[in-house]
């Protein structure tokens, strides 16, 4: 009774809070593990969700470090490929090794070369270190078609996702895939929110903030940029096996170009930098941004809307957010959200 | 080493060192917003497309060739005003790195729009320039690379004069000096940025002619952006000096590494040597060969 009294005074529950935290926990599961496996279409899983859900997890990644830390990174979709050609690796290569470990091992990997790639921001700050990380992202590509071992000799360095399961359990129907990567998602989110709440985390954000400042107040801050560049590239790498293995099945290096790194920047810029929420809602917003400008496109203009007119109003609406969400709205959909939240709230109470 | 394979190596290094002033032509549009207004200039890569597509486009629904060039550049003027009211001046006072951010999304508007407007067909571009190489002591010089290193050199000393000898250009130092003082005497920041922009519009023209002539004018001349990095990196952002110097060092390493130390790595490293290169040198000066130092506070 004594102890659960210094609790209570020491921290003051807001049980309301907690409640709806509870309750909004509850119910992501629900929607997650019952309510999408028994009713989503298949085109629904396959086109919106499996890259959602890896798009969301690399820009958690990439969040991470550019987000909490403030080392911008041009070269995410390099590590993605790191962790791709490395589960694929490890999984052809090493007999029988469970599902879980080559994700895990490939994520290993990636975070190596994360560090390797990090280590000029030891020396290098802002767009020095931008461009230092496109050296990572010409590389890997440059390494992943040079080397036919990387693709087991494959003429043109395309992989294929390899048989998924869990314990048994075959995991290739699009709705085994789904349950597998929103799995992963969750738990290096969950592992990321606890990351960012913790010392660790607040030398993160000390570091992005002032470098210098976080030195003279005892700041490892060598360490914790490596360390930002290590987990942040584990989180993209593994991001990467979920984009190759359960959402396109077959993937070359080329797939991994600058294009996609871009896309991962604009998913925290339009979300929200240093904001797991935002890497979310910024993904779900990159993924539905072309399927709603097609649509609209061809009801606005018919068959003059060809794909290449959609692929380069695309990119000017893609373009155009960017510049209106920095100047507008600097913290992103995730800033936008609370406000909603907030007026709402107001407006019933 | 033979008498022969110096001359081949002499050869290499020319042809490197003329490739690299290519380089520099387009790293020196970054330098110049850079130094005035601090802002690394993604976008660089595709005022270049829109530039020389916006030309080649003209010329071929049968404009003159002075007439067209004439048009695109008050194009790239529209652009560069533009640009300084709709994204720098909501966006002053920023980080340079959202600012940065900001070129991004700018150049895929860029990119879309010049697309979008003229179409995704590669064109050729004929400047009327013979290609035939000469020979001068034995070692082979391609005449359209001397010539684009000839027109390097006049906008450069052009870029230089007007720097030193022109009002506006005293302006333009005087911002790049040290922005508050120069707003304090009254400068006017919005119509130098734009000014600033047009010369880079310039610049991105003048490059996009000369890339275009060589490379086709279709979307992957916007990629150029990728190969001025590396030499902006080196030579350092603020100066053109730096520009010059890192583009021709640029230039002629990647020619020689991948003559000499490509077939030990199966070919191919131009798209990655040039960072690599540029890395070990930010190792060692994280400036940059010219940059200039800036000095931390708390």
């Amino acid at each position: 009774m004594a102890v659960q009294a210094l609790d209570a005074a020491r921290l003051p529950v807001d049980w309301a809070k907690l409640v709806q935290k509870l309750a909004l926990a509850t119910a992501l599961f629900v929607v997650a593990y019952g309510v999408v496996p028994a009713y989503a279409s298949g085109y629904l899983v396959e086109a919106i969700l499996l890259p959602f859900l890896a798009l969301s997890l690399a820009a958690v990644g990439l969040n991470l470090l550019t987000g909490y830390c403030g080392q911008l990174s041009l070269g995410s979709s390099a590590f993605m490929a790191v962790g791709a050609f490395g589960a694929y690796n490890f999984n052809l290569r090493v007999e029988g090794l469970p599902l879980a470990v080559t994700m895990i091992l490939a994520g290993i990997s990636a975070a190596g070369f994360g560090v390797v790639f990090g280590l000029p921001s030891l020396r290098l700050r802002g767009f020095y270190l931008a461009v230092s990380t496109l050296a990572a992202q010409f590389f890997v590509q440059w390494a992943l078609t040079k080397f036919g071992w990387f693709s087991n000799d494959n003429p043109s360095g395309v992989i294929s996702a390899p048989h998924l399961a869990v314990a048994g359990l075959s995991l290739d129907s699009a709705t085994g895939r789904y349950l597998l990567s929103v799995t992963t998602v969750m738990v290096l989110t969950a592992l990321v929110w606890r990351l960012v709440n913790s010392a660790t985390g607040r030398n993160f954000i000390a570091v992005r903030d002032n470098e210098t400042a976080a030195r003279v107040i005892g700041v490892p801050v060598l360490r914790t940029k490596l360390l930002a560049f290590a987990i942040s590239s584990f989180i993209i790498g593994i991001a990467g096996v979920l984009w190759a293995f359960t959402y396109l099945r077959t993937v070359e290096p080329a797939g991994f170009n600058l294009d996609r790194s871009f896309q991962i920047l604009f998913i925290i810029l339009i979300g929200g930098l240093a904001s797991i929420r935002g890497a979310f809602l910024g993904a779900a917003f990159i993924v539905v941004l072309p399927l709603f400008l097609s649509r609209l496109g061809a009801f606005l203009f018919g068959g003059l809307f060809d794909s290449g007119v959609l692929d380069m109003s695309q990119r000017i609406v893609l373009g155009a957010l960017i510049i209106i969400f920095l100047i507008a709205e600097p913290s992103g959909l995730s800033a936008l959200f609370d406000r909603l939240k907030r007026r709402i709230g107001s407006r019933s109470s | 080493m033979s008498y022969y394979d110096f001359l081949f190596v002499i050869e290499v290094l020319v042809g490197g060192l003329l490739s690299g002033v290519m380089y520099s032509l387009v790293a020196i549009g970054f330098v110049l917003i850079y130094k005035t207004s601090g802002v690394l200039n993604f976008a660089q890569g595709s005022m270049v497309l829109f530039a020389a597509l916006t030309f080649v486009s003209l010329v071929e629904r049968g404009i003159p060739f002075a007439l067209s060039l004439l048009i695109t550049f008050a194009v790239m003027v529209a652009l560069g005003f533009t640009i300084e009211r709709t994204v720098l001046r909501p966006l002053v006072n920023r980080s340079p790195m959202t600012l940065f951010m900001a070129t991004l999304g700018l150049s895929y508007i860029i990119e879309g729009a010049a697309q979008l407007i003229w179409g995704t067909q590669v064109h050729g571009l004929d400047l009327g320039i013979d290609d035939t190489p000469f020979e001068v002591g034995g070692i082979l010089i391609s005449s359209f690379d001397l010539l684009a290193a000839a027109i390097a050199a006049a906008m450069v000393a052009g870029l230089s004069a007007f720097f030193y000898w022109t009002r506006i250009g005293l302006a333009f130092r005087a911002v790049a000096d040290d922005q508050f003082a120069a707003l304090a005497v009254g400068l006017r920041l919005p119509r130098i940025w734009g000014t600033v922009w047009t010369a880079a519009g310039f610049v991105a023209l003048v490059a996009g002619l000369l890339w275009g002539a060589r490379l086709g004018i279709q979307f992957s001349l916007s990629l150029i952006v990728l190969k001025a990095l590396p030499v902006l990196v080196l030579g350092g952002f603020d100066s053109i000096l730096g520009a010059i110097v890192g583009g021709l060092i640029i230039g002629a390493s990647e020619k020689l590494a991948e003559v000499y130390l490509g077939p030990f790595v199966g070919g191919g490293i131009e798209g990655w040597f040039a960072y690599a290169l540029a890395l070990v040198v930010l190792l060692v000066r994280p400036s940059g060969l010219f940059g200039q130092k800036t000095a931390e506070r708390v």
